[in-house]
């Protein structure tokens, strides 16, 4: 019984760590603009995206130490008691209808929360708005408009969408807050459309 | 009970049996390492764990045009390298720069060497106009000025003059034509912290270009590039952009075609607002950006100074004609207008290099296939080609996104090799093995329980 424990609550802290480790990851990404920590391209590639989650961990905790522990809640909605941070349900519902129900910690992108649980949503830009890659489809209406209007700048990347349609976003800039509890998102179908027009089909 | 029993161990035996099978590796090669060929790799290491895949590349350097045709300024779209990479590192998979399919190895040899082969390479020609005047100095096409600021092998040598030029006239107004005209009116301090190659950021900070035209056969409704590329161009500091208000009238086809598509709505709203908005004060050494709409480039005129230089180019102007539903094409009108110029870009698209040995559809400028399994030739009674598959550019037309490679190759790959090659053998193998356990677990088991 004490062994079950110590795992769930090792678990658990690996997963914050992780969370916040990733989620800095995001931030310098979209704030700080690659372009200015990039060498030259063609002297090295990039660090890939889970190696540096260890790197950004320790950078984490070095810089942003009161990150790590302010943001902590304390509302504990979550069934197992050890963990400390606030999640809401998420449903991802594949192109062959499968679903899979996953806990997302609240202020975590959906693309994230999807490559942590293993559910094939790509990620080209890695969250920097330059792709249509991580593309969703928020099932219920009342669920999409709970969310923020989309910039111009996702906009633009939804025009290029594949299976676009009236309720589409992109997974790395849907945010989870309290309100999304009990979300449904559908990862669109591979379509044989490969012209960018911005054919839409009907949502389905 | 007995026959529970047998099913079980029948299934036991069989699964083990099967992995045997199963490990004769299946070795595919994927000539090409860009987009098309890297998702291509991706999914079929994932799609079967007997794939053992090689990518080759003519160049020492994988990821065809997210290296060699993204722009120096997009760097966000370049992060893909990092997907890329972690295939080419997967222990099932290996990259060979510096193989040429043509030269140091020929198609025959590579279908002999795999079971499977998947052409890639995209399209490293130009589209040409065909007409008088095209062999001019000073008109290079988009796709070589590209691979030169982007540091392509093949693009070192170019050496374009933009020092002794004030105006630049490029033909096409898709995405890759607004990249060209940013990248020589940008201000080099912002191109500067870019990954743009050196000898092309020093030839940039001599340019005198002055005026860079964007000019289109057919209107603002039906400018081929997409909002953030156009929104980042009408952003540039400093940049007088000018688009004449009466190319902004619509037809009642336009308005209709507009209205089913996103895209295209979004562009001329954002050319609308930008034609209106922006009032023309022309300072000292500014510079800017004329959108010019239904102008079909008719030929191009020589410098007066006979050293076959390009001086300017003639124009027919246009209008639109239906052909069909939401397609309108542009007609000539018998009028002409000139265009003085130093340099022309000709931004009309790619085309695909064909190799020895592979069928090749001219008009199209694509390998003939049938959603990515290769065809013998364009006609009706075409046959598949054993093993042979094309992804990307060559198999769709070079058009389209990086991600649009993504449905591409996933397309190919579900179409292809493992339900082609792998499934015959081994059912074949399997029905074998099934009827040897069975009679092998019934006899043992007939034995086990008298």
């Amino acid at each position: 019984m004490l062994n079950l424990n110590s795992r769930r609550l090792a678990r658990a802290a690996i997963s914050i760590a992780k969370h916040f480790s990733t989620r800095n990851y995001y931030t310098s990404m979209c704030r700080a603009g690659y372009s200015r920590t990039t060498p030259n391209h063609y002297d090295c590639l990039q660090p890939s995206f889970q190696q540096s989650s260890l790197f950004n961990l320790y950078k984490g905790a070095m810089f942003k130490k009161h990150n790590f522990l302010s943001t902590t809640t304390s509302n504990n909605t979550a069934e197992d008691g050890s963990e400390e941070i606030e999640t809401i349900s998420v449903t991802f519902v594949d192109k062959d209808g499968e679903e899979k129900l996953i806990k997302v910690p609240i202020g975590m992108s959906m693309l994230e929360a999807a490559h942590e649980n293993d559910i094939e949503l790509e990620g080209a830009c890695e969250g920097s708005l330059a792709c249509s890659t991580c593309h969703v489809i928020v099932m219920d209406v009342e669920y999409y408009n709970k969310l923020e209007d989309p910039t111009d700048e996702e906009n633009d990347m939804l025009d290029l969408a594949f299976g676009l349609c009236e309720t589409s976003r992109l997974g790395c800039q849907v945010i989870a807050t309290r309100e999304l509890d009990g979300v449904r998102l559908a990862l669109p179908a591979a379509t044989r459309n490969f012209a960018v027009d911005g054919y839409v089909p009907k949502p389905h | 009970m007995l026959k529970r029993r047998i099913f079980q161990s029948r299934r036991w035996l069989c699964r083990s049996f099967s992995s045997i099978i199963h490990s004769e590796p299946v070795r595919v090669c994927v000539v090409g390492s860009g987009p098309a060929g890297c998702y291509t790799a991706e999914k079929m290491l994932k799609a079967s764990q007997q794939a053992q895949v090689d990518i080759i590349d003519r160049l020492p350097t994988p990821f065809g045009l997210v290296r060699s045709g993204v722009a120096p300024d997009h760097p966000e779209t370049k992060i893909v390298v990092n997907q890329f990479s972690r295939v080419a590192q997967h222990e099932r998979c290996s990259f060979f720069g510096n193989v040429t399919l043509g030269s140091n190895v020929s198609l025959a040899e590579l279908r002999k060497l795999y079971h499977v082969v998947v052409l890639a390479y995209g399209a490293e020609s130009d589209r040409s106009l065909g007409i008088p005047g095209e062999n001019l100095k000073g008109i290079l096409s988009a796709r070589e000025f590209v691979w030169w600021y982007n540091g392509h092998p093949d693009g070192r040598n170019l050496d374009p003059d933009l020092k002794s030029i004030d105006t630049a006239v490029i033909l096409g107004q898709g995405n890759v034509a607004l990249d060209v005209a940013r990248i020589l009116l940008r201000p080099t301090t912002e191109l500067a912290t870019t990954d743009i190659a050196s000898h092309a950021l020093s030839t940039l900070e001599e340019s005198s270009i002055r005026v860079v035209y964007l000019v289109g056969r057919r209107g603002p409704a039906q400018a081929a590039c997409t909002a953030k590329e156009l929104r980042e161009v009408l952003g540039i500091k400093n940049l007088d952009v000018s688009i004449q208000e009466s190319d902004l009238h619509l037809t009642p086809t336009d308005e209709e075609e507009l209205k089913s598509n996103r895209i295209h709505r979004r562009i001329f709203e954002l050319l609308s607002k930008a034609a209106t908005s922006r009032p023309i004060h022309a300072g000292l050494n500014q510079r800017q950006l004329r959108f010019v709409f239904f102008r079909k480039p008719d030929s191009f005129q020589e410098s007066k100074d006979s050293t076959g230089h390009v001086s300017g180019v003639l124009f027919e102007k246009t209008v639109l004609k239906g052909v069909g539903p939401g397609k309108q094409i542009a007609v000539g009108t018998g009028e002409f207008e000139d265009l003085k110029c130093g340099m022309v870009l000709k931004s009309i698209g790619y085309k695909s290099v064909p190799v020895d040995g592979l069928p090749f559809d001219h008009k199209k400028g694509i390998v003939p296939n049938d959603k990515g399994r290769v065809l013998s030739d364009t006609s009706d009674t075409a046959v598949l080609e054993e093993g042979l598959y094309v992804c990307g550019w060559l198999k769709r037309g070079p058009t389209g996104i990086v991600a649009t490679n993504l449905y591409c190759a996933e397309e190919t790959v579900c179409i292809s090799p493992f339900s082609i090659h792998i499934i015959p053998i081994t059912v074949k193998l399997t029905e074998v093995a099934n009827h040897t356990v069975f009679m092998f677990a019934s006899e043992f088991l007939k034995l086990s329980l008298s």
